[in-house]
């Protein structure tokens, strides 16, 4: 269960970015966030993940307030709970593809065998195990990201938030990514998605919200044209309850 | 604004670790620079430099005044080897004292103003004595000590008649030629009644009035020198006229002391600051442009020619250093003013500061540095195609020391945090050699500074044993309680006798009954051991003049000389010398030498030389014997005690035991020279200044090494890197180049020390010892190796921290 109350995030100057602004997520959900560049999807994602604080309101994720975890027990929190994706991959250039997946569970100490004995699991069931020692820069834009979701499930994480991840992607890779994420999702894995990108929102989400200058204007189901149905915030509407 | 100004502006303004990293790296190095550079030129002969300036004496010779006329001892002006001459000032020896003290005798000469064409007189306090009844106490000299100011009045006990005098002013002569000085009226005055009393009384002593005569000689650089200008001068006078004679030499070893054997060490040291600094300097301003080439591709792209980038990074660095090198200008002059004040005091020399050029020089000469370091890594930058510019500090260079993180990821019980830091240094090499070096410098130092101290410590520790002396007075002077008399004698290897005054030529009064004092000694509980010194004046061939042999005995004898090679003495009939008395007669160890006595009869005594010694006492030309070799008895006792023995009642103890046998237990002084423990002082501060510029070398790489990998830092702390794992990482990315540096620097130091000793040896002419020699025990090496770590650690801990605290977000956000 993922709680935003009433948050506001306001950075030194501007308007703010989240403007008081309340969002609950069931688990098994996989939402998409929509809305133009500058509307504060990023901010809010960054909200749940703990990387970010509000200026005021709570964010509770199954229970933790976020909002109040220090730097030390955020970065436990994540690893524990959160599987990150961003548009540019981030994947570490002189780390090989293997060690780039195995980072997460090395990071919290689970013991080696473990370790790699998962991250071959989750490389070969993204079709990127002929790489694992290959270093990211010689990846394709679709293997780089397929690597980076496989790193990022690297823990068994409840919570999985996408930045834009099809955003620096071609057509034929981003599908590849959409269909990954979608089967995810089908095994009853939680979503957060920040996208511009329609067809992944209609693909793969099964809730919409929509955000404009840091404001909710929709909440609900996507249609194909873009149109979000069932204005309001009608929670209910997630699949996965 | 020209767009070249706002470009620099921004740099400097904006760029803010970098900046302060210069500002205090040049600050630093310039300090460390000018104190290196005062520290060699101050050390390097204040007293050779005090008395040139005060046209110090080279001879002062005692002159029987019934012998000589005036106008004889004028004509000793023409005399061969004399450049100029001073006097004849009238001389009387005086016993002063007051109600709450007494003085020993002391030398009183009559001069009519402290100016003088030879040993010009330095007022320090108060005024000249210009009239009767007044007089002028020397500074520096035999009696100085904090009892006596001016407007002190002084009886004088063995002038008949009991004449007061009052101290109007203190006066140092550099060449310490009398203990007081008065108008030469009131000192002929004192010399008449003297001796008119005497010859009532018939007393031997008759003929106490002389006269002094100073003289500066072409040519007293050696004692062979000064004893030829002092037979040139007496052959011009009758026969006898001629009494005494102090040379200059006596007093420069007296003043200087072991002060000379430092000298090898400063200028080294003096050295290795002004590299470390230059080093560190190009080191810093080459990472600052370094990492901003991806900032200079932009600036190309956006029409800057090569040559604008390079003129706007040479200003970026050159305005930063050059506040550094002011701020570093004042705190090196402050650091050195102490030195300065010091050497006056001691030396007499007047320096005010340290020469103006040696600040022009080490600022010119760092700014250079920055300069042409950021000229080079600019025109670097500048040459690169403007897209490979760009495409820098995303990613540290593709591939490279890819190995080195496979290796270390392989490691097993590392955490991940540690083994992504080792590897760290191998994505960089340069910066990583860089780095190293910086760490090498400052463990060099370090290691430097300890060998350094352990030498010096050593050369003294032997003469330090001595806990308790035992002498026999012959008038012990009732002093006050607060000040007590200055031992007459020393332990051997201290320094050598003082310049002593005409008349006390003979020496101390021996002890009456040396195998009582002796068994007195080994009854006191608390004694471990002791040695019996005596003295006396031997002529060998091969050596010119009079050598002074010192007769030993006791159990702890061998305690107090280190050997060099051969072996200790076993018996009467063997020496053991010092290098330059080898050198001098041409022998060797095991070789047969004649000593001729001094005694009326000028006896031949036929020696062994069995060992050879460290002994810098007299320039290396003492002889060491057992004392039965010359029918010595002893004139001292240096007593050893056991450990734990209360030295205070253990003196007192033996005083009391020894009382009926006419001598006296004193604790020895163990305070090291003043001079010393300056340049120990200042080696120390000059160490920690290279190691805080090495440690600013570490952290400045460290900033521009977490700034270059600030997004990376990010996505591993979004895949959860907590703080504490990212110091731990940014820790272990020192770990090597510490290690590295620090065995490094360890060799270098050693190298240094081995080299300066060396140069040091040849320099003045002694073998040292191996204990003198090797410093450095393998302990001392570890622990100077892990030193390097220690630097590096240190260095990296603040960028560390930065990192840690970095937001994430905003890690993220930089690409
Ligand atoms: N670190 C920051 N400092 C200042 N303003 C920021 C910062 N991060 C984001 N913003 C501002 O907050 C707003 C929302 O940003 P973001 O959440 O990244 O938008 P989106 O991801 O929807 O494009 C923008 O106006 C952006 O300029
Ligand atoms: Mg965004």
């Amino acid at each position: 269960m993922i709680e935003l109350r009433d948050v506001t995030r306001r950075y030194d100057e501007g308007p703010p970015a989240l403007d008081d602004i309340s969002v609950s997520i069931a688990p098994g959900e996989a939402v998409a966030i929509l809305g133009p560049s500058g509307s504060g999807k990023s901010t809010l994602l960054n909200l749940v993940a703990g990387l970010d604080h509000p200026t005021t309101g709570t964010v509770t994720v199954d229970g933790v307030r976020v909002d109040r975890l220090g730097e030390a027990a955020s970065a436990r929190y994540r690893r524990a709970r959160i599987g990150l994706i961003f548009q540019f991959f981030n994947l570490l250039d002189d780390l090989t593809v293997a060690d780039n997946v195995l980072l997460p569970a090395q990071l919290a100490g689970t013991g080696r065998a473990d370790a790699e004995r998962r991250a071959a699991d989750l490389l070969a069931r993204l079709g990127v195990s002929r790489h694992a020692d290959a270093y990211p820069g010689r990846l394709s834009g679709g293997e780089r990201q397929r690597v980076a979701v496989a790193r990022a499930l690297m823990n068994n994480p409840a919570l999985l938030l996408a930045d834009e991840p099809t955003g620096a992607l071609d057509t034929a890779s981003g599908e590849e990514v959409r269909k990954l994420l979608t089967e995810l999702h089908a095994d009853g894995q939680t979503i957060i998605l920040v996208t511009h990108d329609l067809t992944l929102a209609t693909a793969c989400a099964t809730r919409t919200i929509r955000l404009l200058d840091g404001r909710v204007t929709a909440d609900g189901r996507v249609t194909a044209d873009g149109r979000v149905t069932a204005d309001g915030r009608d929670y209910a509407a997630g699949s996965g309850r | 604004m020209s767009a070249l100004g706002r470009v620099v502006r921004s740099g400097v303004a904006r760029r803010r670790v970098p900046t302060i990293v210069t500002v205090l790296v040049v600050m630093v190095a310039v300090t460390s620079a000018v104190l290196g550079a005062s520290l060699a030129v101050a050390s390097r002969g204040p007293f050779e430099r005090a008395f040139q300036q005060h046209h110090g004496a080279h001879l002062a010779a005692r002159i029987d005044a019934a012998k000589a006329t005036p106008a004889q001892l004028a004509g000793t002006a023409t005399a061969a080897g004399v450049a100029a001459v001073a006097g004849p000032f009238p001389l009387a020896t005086v016993s002063a004292g007051s109600g709450r003290f007494r003085m020993p005798p002391m030398e009183v000469a009559g001069r009519g103003t402290p100016g003088s064409a030879v040993d010009e007189l330095t007022l320090t306090r108060g005024r000249w004595a210009t009239g009767p009844g007044e007089i002028v106490l020397a500074v520096n000299g035999r009696f100085d000590g904090p009892l006596l100011t001016t407007g002190e009045e002084l009886t004088l006990d063995d002038v008949p008649g009991n004449p007061v005098v009052t101290v109007v002013g203190f006066a140092r002569s550099i060449t310490r030629t009398a203990d007081a000085w008065a108008q030469p009226g009131q000192v002929t005055a004192w010399q008449t009644a003297q001796s008119a009393s005497q010859n009532q009384n018939q007393s031997e002593t008759a003929g106490r009035a002389g006269y002094q005569m100073l003289y500066r000689l072409t040519a007293a650089g050696t004692q062979a020198q000064v004893e030829a200008g002092t037979e040139a001068i007496a052959a011009g006078l009758p026969a006898g006229a001629l009494t005494g004679a102090t040379s200059w030499l006596a007093v420069r070893r007296d003043v200087v002391g072991d002060t000379v054997l430092l000298i090898p060490f400063l200028i080294a040291f003096g050295l290795l600051g002004v590299v470390m600094a230059v080093l560190i300097v190009g080191n810093v301003i080459a990472g600052a442009v370094a990492s901003a080439t991806r900032r200079i591709g932009i600036l190309k792209a956006l029409g800057f020619t090569p040559g604008q980038v390079v003129r706007a990074y040479v200003m970026q660095a050159l305005i930063p250093a050059a506040a550094g090198a002011v701020l570093g200008l004042g705190t090196g002059y402050l650091s050195t003013l102490p030195v300065i004040t010091k050497t006056n005091d001691l030396y007499g020399t007047t320096d005010r500061g340290t020469a103006p050029w040696v600040g022009v020089l080490v600022v010119a000469g760092i700014l250079a540095v920055v300069a042409l370091t950021a000229w080079a890594a600019a025109a670097r930058a500048g040459r690169l195609r403007t897209v490979d510019a760009l495409a820098v500090g995303r990613t540290p260079r593709a591939g490279r020391g890819r190995w080195a993180s496979r290796l270390a990821g392989r490691i097993p019980l590392l955490s991940r945090p540690v083994s992504l830091g080792l590897a760290y240094p191998f994505t960089r090499p340069m910066r990583s050699a860089g780095m190293i070096a910086a760490i090498a410098f400052g463990a060099a130092s370090v290691t430097f500074a300890v060998g350094l101290a352990t030498s010096l410590s050593r050369i003294d520790e032997v003469e330090d044993i001595a806990a308790v002396q035992v002498t026999a007075p012959a008038e012990r002077p009732v002093t006050a309680p607060a000040e007590r008399p200055e031992p007459g004698a020393e332990p051997p290897g201290a320094d050598p006798p003082r310049a002593e005054p005409p008349g006390a030529q003979d020496g101390p009064p021996a002890i009456s009954d040396p195998a009582k004092v002796a068994a007195a000694i080994n009854a006191q509980p608390g004694t471990s051991g002791y040695l019996g010194t005596a003295r006396t004046e031997v002529t060998t061939p091969g050596a010119t003049g009079q050598l002074t042999a010192m007769g030993l005995t006791g159990p702890d004898a061998s305690r107090y000389y280190r050997m060099v090679s051969g072996r200790w003495l076993r018996g009467p009939g063997e020496i053991v010398v010092a290098t330059p008395f080898l050198t001098a007669t041409g022998k060797k160890v095991g070789d047969q030498v004649t000593l001729t006595s001094k005694g009326s009869e000028g006896r031949d005594i036929p020696v062994r030389i069995v060992g050879e010694a460290f002994n810098i006492d007299e320039d290396g030309m003492q002889i060491l014997t057992d004392q039965a070799t010359l029918g010595l008895t002893p004139e001292a006792y240096y007593i050893t005690v056991k450990d734990g023995t209360d030295i205070d009642e253990y003196a007192a103890a033996l005083s009391t035991a020894l009382e009926p046998l006419g001598a006296v237990a004193d604790q020895v002084d163990h305070d090291p020279p003043e001079m010393l423990v300056l340049i120990d002082a200042l080696a120390a501060l000059l160490t920690v200044l290279l190691v805080v510029v090495a440690g600013l070398g570490v952290l400045n790489t460290v900033v521009l090494e977490t700034r270059d990998r600030v997004h990376d830092l990010g996505v591993h702390k979004a895949l959860g890197m907590t703080p504490r794992q990212t110091i731990a990482m940014v820790i272990s990315s020192v770990v090597l180049t510490g290690l590295a540096g620090g065995v490094a620097g360890v060799a270098v130091g050693v190298l240094v020390q081995r080299t300066v000793l060396g140069a040091m040896g040849r320099g003045t002419g002694f073998t040292l010892p191996a204990s003198v020699v090797d410093a450095y025990g393998p302990g001392v090496v570890l622990l100077l190796a892990v030193g390097g770590l220690v630097i590096a650690v240190t260095g990296a801990l603040l960028p560390a921290g930065w990192a840690a605290r970095t937001r994430t977000v905003t890690a993220l956000r930089t690409e």
